[in-house]
């Protein structure tokens, strides 16, 4: 057994919490000058430039990229022999948003109850995804996700005999009905198979790659290439201004699927593409 | 279109302003403008429509669809990008016709808003989206004046320098978003 203190794991997610917001990362950056160098309107090049610069700016005086420092989303995959001493992770988790949200001066964006509408004032309850694993490791990833893209996404359930031209349409559709609204240039996550909910958490971790990473299974880098130029032919743009970089990327994880089914997710991620991991 | 050249405009905004402003135009804005989004819009809509005060004078007044994250000691301001517009739509042309002469978010606009912004010679701004700390830079600064328990909502007074933004909806009823769209989509 390998024993981690509930206050070292507290005290890591709120320090991922606050350098998720505040440190965008290098693949993200990269992708932002590699799009500076083909994209053809003067307006967009100036909406890159801006985000380079803000980027800048938020890493030296360690402000938030976006005012919008999003839903606290922590994928946890814990080797079945740790153990944390004085506490469960969940709490430490929790805690650890709270603590982060509120001393690293990040926006508090969770309301208690959907309809009534009252702010937790602490951006909890956090959404926790947990994996347990073989092994004494412990991976801790905090995804802050903005409810600007959270709103552009949607499931669809599908038939098994629309097949990869089903799914090109739904995914193309979907970003081009969002124009402006997810903040482009954007990151396409899909999920495609398991069930209704599977479906949905599938397309929100394939947002956890990095930007420029290449599909394990060739079928997969192949449609996630198609994709992204059809995507790209839209002429969405930055910002929704018009110019040839409406996503930097799409990713797409998939899973064993019912032979009745074939559902499909699309979760939008703005730009500012925030994740940071840490392994104990 | 052209972005080459940035005009720079200071609000109040006047009439002659707004006919000024052509959509695509690069807008560098100073002066006082107002924040507000969803709830604060809803309490202010129904000020006007109880014939109550509004908290601050409309006439040729700005509104900046933010919701910034808490302010650092020392600082003026969070992070404070827009959020965003199309929820505030229905409340938009109350207000425009109130004397409401610009906002600033990001997004489409309904054709209702579309219309005021033609019938009340309004224009609808665009900052960019997610470049909110850059944009906190151009606040010189922020007073809390009305609605204190939205919290993040709450209405604040801004004093900002050189804001940098676009020109969406101009008052003769063009389009950014469609006119740029429209340039660069390729037919499949």
């Amino acid at each position: 057994m390998r024993y981690i203190p509930f206050a070292t794991i507290r005290d890591t997610v709120a320090r991922l919490c606050i350098e998720a917001n505040c440190l965008l990362g290098e693949d993200v950056v990269n992708a932002f000058e590699a799009a500076l160098k083909i994209e053809e309107s003067a307006t967009g090049r100036e909406i890159l430039k801006q985000l380079l610069q803000n980027q800048e700016i938020a890493r030296k005086e360690m402000m938030p990229i976006c005012q919008d420092t999003g839903w606290a989303v922590v994928w946890v995959e814990m080797g079945s022999e740790v153990k944390i001493e004085g506490g469960e992770l969940n709490e430490a988790i929790q805690e650890g948003v709270a603590k982060g949200y509120t001393e690293g001066y990040l926006r508090k964006s969770i309301v208690a109850d959907p309809l009534r509408r009252k702010n937790t004032n602490n951006n909890t309850p956090a959404i926790i995804w947990t994996e347990i694993v073989p092994g004494d490791h412990l991976k801790i990833t905090v995804q802050p996700k903005g409810g600007g893209s959270e709103n552009m996404s949607e499931v669809k359930m599908l038939s098994a005999a629309d097949g990869v031209a089903g799914i090109k349409k739904f995914v193309v559709e979907r970003v081009w009905r969002s124009q402006a609204n997810p903040c482009p240039p954007v990151l396409v996550g899909v999920g495609i198979g398991g069930t209704f909910e599977k479906c949905a958490q599938l397309a929100k971790k394939a947002l956890l790659r990095e930007i420029g990473s290449v599909h394990p299974d060739p079928f997969y880098a192949q449609l996630e290439k198609e994709l992204l130029q059809e995507i790209n032919q839209l002429g969405i743009g930055p910002q929704g201004f018009g110019g040839r970089i409406t996503a930097l990327a799409v990713f797409i994880e998939a899973f064993p699927c019912h032979i009745a089914t074939l559902p499909c997710a699309v979760n939008l991620n703005c730009h500012a593409a925030r994740h940071k991991t840490v392994v104990f | 279109m052209s972005t080459s050249v940035k005009k720079s405009i200071t609000t109040p905004l006047t009439d002659e302003v707004v006919r000024s402003l052509r959509s695509g135009d690069s807008v560098l804005l100073s002066g006082v403008i107002y924040t507000a989004r969803d709830l604060a819009h809803q309490r202010l809509v129904n000020a006007l429509e109880q014939g109550e005060a509004l908290p601050f004078d409309i006439k040729g007044a700005v509104i900046y669809y933010v919701g910034p994250s808490p302010a650092k000691p020392g600082k003026v301001i969070g992070a404070c990008g827009p959020t965003t517009s199309y929820r505030m739509d229905s409340y938009t042309p109350s207000l425009l016709k109130a004397g409401l002469k610009g906002m600033i978010g990001k997004g489409n606009r309904s054709p209702a808003v579309v219309e005021a912004l033609k019938k009340f010679c309004g224009v609808y701004f665009a900052a960019v989206g997610g470049a909110a700390a850059l944009l906190a830079q151009r606040v010189k600064n922020a007073r809390l004046i009305a609605y204190e328990d939205l919290g993040p909502e709450a209405v604040q007074e801004l004093l900002v320098e050189e804001l940098p933004l676009f020109v969406v909806n101009d008052c003769y009823g063009v389009d950014l978003y469609q006119e740029g769209v429209k340039q660069y989509k390729k037919e499949r």
